[in-house]
């Protein structure tokens, strides 16, 4: 068929740049995800490192006003769809199959595209900075403040457009998950035997395939407004509401903190049981728990908008909602910590990140439970206190937990073991620094500091502590610069780690590390919670080959860059349109093309190029 | 651990094969996407400033459209019972039926969007129900016309021999994409056309009592 196709051969070879490019092994995906995640954590630190030198001092002039409204922008902008989320999606790559005993995900190319379409779709936003601007509309985008009425600037064209790249990506990695977790698993691997972190991951893939479309379309409907002159959000001259976005934006929004959370309590809950020796207390219940949050992440996004004037009985009650969340959260927790309660505890440093996930994440819940009462929210609405509290949730829960996440299956990753002794500099660098950072900003918030101002005055006794804040803010800095060298250091030397480093229980630990491209020579038979603990005898030897030699992947495919490149295009096309008619056009119609040939080459594209071959040879 | 050697690599946990289970989960995904535009639509009714609304709806039109978008459905059921009993004839049969009913509600639509902006000059541009209503049935005629053009390669595909009874599941997938486009129409339908247009007409007669109370007639 490829033949027939013409144009692109399916690739054979996994060698190289190429290799990667075409790569469709969900290992590869996962440390493609990984590696860019990170790259943007450097780039979004250093946009939150120019805000404190800003901030550091009153009446500072080290940025202006309208480059201080980029750089929050971005900075949340990428911490989140940037940062946050891939960090997720390599973890739910690398790890997902391997712990649910599959040799990849039910999609492998639809996996890539997804890759790809995230890249993309975050180099397309980052690209305004070039043509225009950084987007400075916050990484929430109100409208009607973002419509073309009151933000002429095409950096917001830029921001909707790379938004909505990313997030087809995201809703495609959703599917593809679900898929995997429910139709992939190895035989006796019941979704009660499951470990945690297919669990969250499974919970999140749910979240994102039903709260990114309210996302998209409001992409679209603003989108609309912008380039052909609908009145979705034109207030003044349509009469339409001036609440529509806020609405459709925070029923994303609030199920999008889960879907930033959730991954890190999974890390943390395999985590635990692996350095206290026991397993997770009260399995099912942190399952349940877990599943409860996501249900009533969507019933509770108006607490982001209490101060809008809802009106007392909706405000009513999604505080009560809101406070309901809360149950199940605190759920975990208990869990977790009689987890490491009489466990023999190896305080090893993802066990210190994890702690530091537990005892961070909830304070930010804490705080969190405080905003559901409607007046102290609405006290607190825009202020630092807000600010203090989403960082508590999402660097002291989020990113605590996912650098967990990094220290425990990096020697799964790559076969060498991270340095313990960096490791625990790294821990009590970023715990300090972050403290430092994050705790103050409670304080100013509550002495009446506002959100995403670019400066105060003297006189406002603001001073001691924003200095504060902003060195604390570069102790983080240099504890990440410490988890650099750990890295680049092990890559290079690292101790070898073997099949199962830290005797963890779960499937990933019973093969080499890092595995091979087929992960499981044979796939196991799964019979409890713990199979390697349970079943230890057999537990040190990789599964034998079969008979018939090494399993059969698929080959790597060109089509997902293709089709990426096609839809991408076509959104750099509708940015060429607005400055130039005819030249956008002809751009949409090629990329259009391309997309949809990439579609059907895609579709037509046999399993294997060999296996082509046998066809014919039927014929 | 356990290994048992003879485990089928194309097992799946369900039973149910994965891409069919992904046409599931991409329709309840869909189902939010259609949500929150006829959501946005609903929170718009009335609030237009100036210019038609929903009182421009014809129901008798687009109950024949409805009606042929439905058959459509039949011929689908037809077409799959085709190709899943081996009956090459049906199967290309009735998907020609499928895509022909499918483009004569297209062709509905395009009647319906270019009157309204004859007629009445409603543009998306126009007021808030030009473009919640114009962009909602855009987006779902976008979803007809996917449909007719994916049908259109199972057909053409199956004339070269890769459509045939042992992937059938092509065909069911397909269908199953048709149908729940067809139910959403269902859904617009009676939301947007049957109680829009008897919400406009209620209206008048209310209107009417007021207007009728108001002289001492009612």
């Amino acid at each position: 068929m490829a033949a027939n196709i013409g144009i692109l051969k399916r690739p054979v070879s996994t060698e190289g740049v190429w290799g990667w490019i075409t790569t469709v092994d969900h290992k590869r995906i996962g440390i493609l995800y990984g590696v860019s995640a990170f790259i943007f954590f450097l780039i979004g630190g250093i946009e939150a490192l120019l805000m404190r030198v800003q901030l550091a001092q009153p009446e500072s002039t080290f940025v202006d006003a309208g480059t201080f409204n980029a750089l929050f922008t971005m900075h949340g902008t990428t911490m989140v769809f940037m940062v946050v989320m891939p960090a997720g999606a390599a973890f739910f790559n690398f790890l997902v199959p391997l712990m649910i005993g599959a040799r990849d995900v039910a999609f492998p190319r639809l996996n890539a595209l997804s890759y790809w379409l995230f890249i993309f779709g975050a180099i397309l936003m980052n690209f305004s900075f070039f043509k225009a601007a950084f987007p400075d509309v916050g990484w929430f985008g109100y409208a009607p403040l973002t419509t073309s009425e009151y933000t002429l600037s095409s950096s917001t064209d830029y921001w909707v457009l790379g938004l909505q790249i990313m997030g087809i990506g995201t809703t495609a990695a959703g599917f593809n998950f679900v898929i995997t977790i429910l139709n992939m698993r190895a035989p006796g691997m019941t979704l009660m035997r499951m470990p945690l972190f297919p669990w969250m991951t499974l919970i999140v893939s749910f979240l994102i395939i039903f709260a990114f479309p309210p996302l998209t379309i409001a992409l679209t409907l603003l989108l609309f407004d912008r380039f052909f002159g609908t009145n979705f959000f034109d207030t003044a001259g349509a009469g339409a509401d001036p609440l529509l976005w806020q609405h459709l934006f925070w029923i994303f929004g609030h199920p999008e903190v889960y879907i930033l959370i959730l991954p890190a309590m999974g890390i943390v809950s395999d985590v635990l049981p692996t350095f206290s020796r026991k397993p997770l207390f009260g399995y099912t219940t942190v399952v349940f728990a877990g599943a409860v949050i996501a249900f009533l992440g969507f019933g509770v996004w108006a607490h982001h908008m209490f101060t809008t004037g809802l009106g007392a009985w909706a405000t009513a009650a999604f505080a009560g909602a809101t406070m309901a969340i809360g149950v199940p959260t605190g759920v975990k927790v208990f869990n977790w910590l009689a987890t490491l309660w009489g466990g023999s505890i190896q305080f090893k440093t993802p066990l210190l990140f994890a702690l530091g996930f537990i005892s961070m994440f909830m304070l930010g819940g804490l705080s969190g439970v405080m905003h559901a009462a409607v007046p102290v929210d609405t006290q607190q609405q825009d202020t630092y206190f807000i600010v203090a509290h989403f960082h508590y949730v999402l660097f002291g829960g989020s990113i605590f937990g996912l650098t967990a996440g990094i220290y425990y299956w990096f020697p799964k990753m790559t076969g060498r073991m991270l340095s313990e002794r960096i490791g625990k500099w790294h821990f009590w660098l970023m715990f300090i620094g972050f403290n430092a950072t994050f705790m103050p900003m409670h304080i100013l918030g509550v002495l009446g500091m506002p959100r995403r101002v670019y400066t105060y005055s003297i006189d406002q006794n603001w001073a001691g502590l924003n200095l504060f804040v902003s060195i604390g803010a570069f102790i983080i800095a240099i504890s990440i610069a410490l988890l650099i060298v750990n890295i680049v250091r092990s890559v290079r030397k690292g101790e070898v780690a073997g099949m199962n480093p830290w005797a963890g229980a779960t499937l990933e630990w019973a093969i080499p590390s890092p595995p091979p491209h087929y992960n499981f020579a044979m796939i196991p038979t799964v019979r409890s919670q713990h199979p390697l603990w349970d079943e230890e005898a057999n537990a040190v030897e990789p599964p034998p080959l079969p008979e018939h030699g090494e399993p059969h992947m698929p080959d790597p495919s060109y089509w997902p860059i293709v089709v990426a490149f096609g839809i991408t295009m076509v959104a750099g096309g509708l940015l060429i349109w607005q400055a130039t008619t005819w030249v956008g056009l002809f751009v949409i119609a090629v990329s259009g093309f391309i997309g949809i040939r990439g579609i059907y080459g895609w579709v037509f594209e046999p399993v294997a190029e060999e296996s082509a071959e046998r066809v014919h040879a039927h014929h | 651990m356990q290994y048992l050697s003879g485990i089928d690599d194309h097992r799946t946990s369900t039973g149910l094969d994965n891409r069919k289970m992904l046409m599931w989960a991409f329709l309840g995904s869909d189902v939010m996407f259609f949500g929150t535009l006829i959501g946005t639509h609903l929170i718009y009714r009335n609030r237009n400033l100036s210019g038609p609304q929903e009182e421009i709806l014809s129901i008798p039109i687009t109950t024949i459209s409805t009606f042929v978008l439905l058959m459509s459905s039949l011929a689908m059921v037809l077409a799959l019972a085709g190709i899943q009993r081996g009956n090459m004839g049906q199967f290309r049969f009735w998907t020609a039926i499928v895509c022909i009913f499918g483009s004569i509600f297209i062709g509905f639509q395009m009647f319906e969007f270019t009157e309204f902006a004859a007629h009445y000059g409603l543009t998306p541009r126009t007021n808030l129900f030009g473009s919640t209503f114009l962009v909602m049935t855009g987006f779902h005629g976008t979803h007809v016309a996917v449909g007719i053009l994916w049908l259109w390669s199972i057909l053409f595909a199956s004339y070269k021999g890769k459509i045939h009874q042992g992937n059938s599941l092509q065909v069911e997938i397909a269908g199953l994409y048709w149908h729940f486009v067809d139910i959403v129409w269902i859904v617009i339908f009676g939301v947007v056309y049957l109680i829009g247009a008897y919400g406009a007409e209620g209206r008048a007669l209310e209107d009417a009592h007021h207007a009728a109370r108001a002289v001492g007639i009612g």
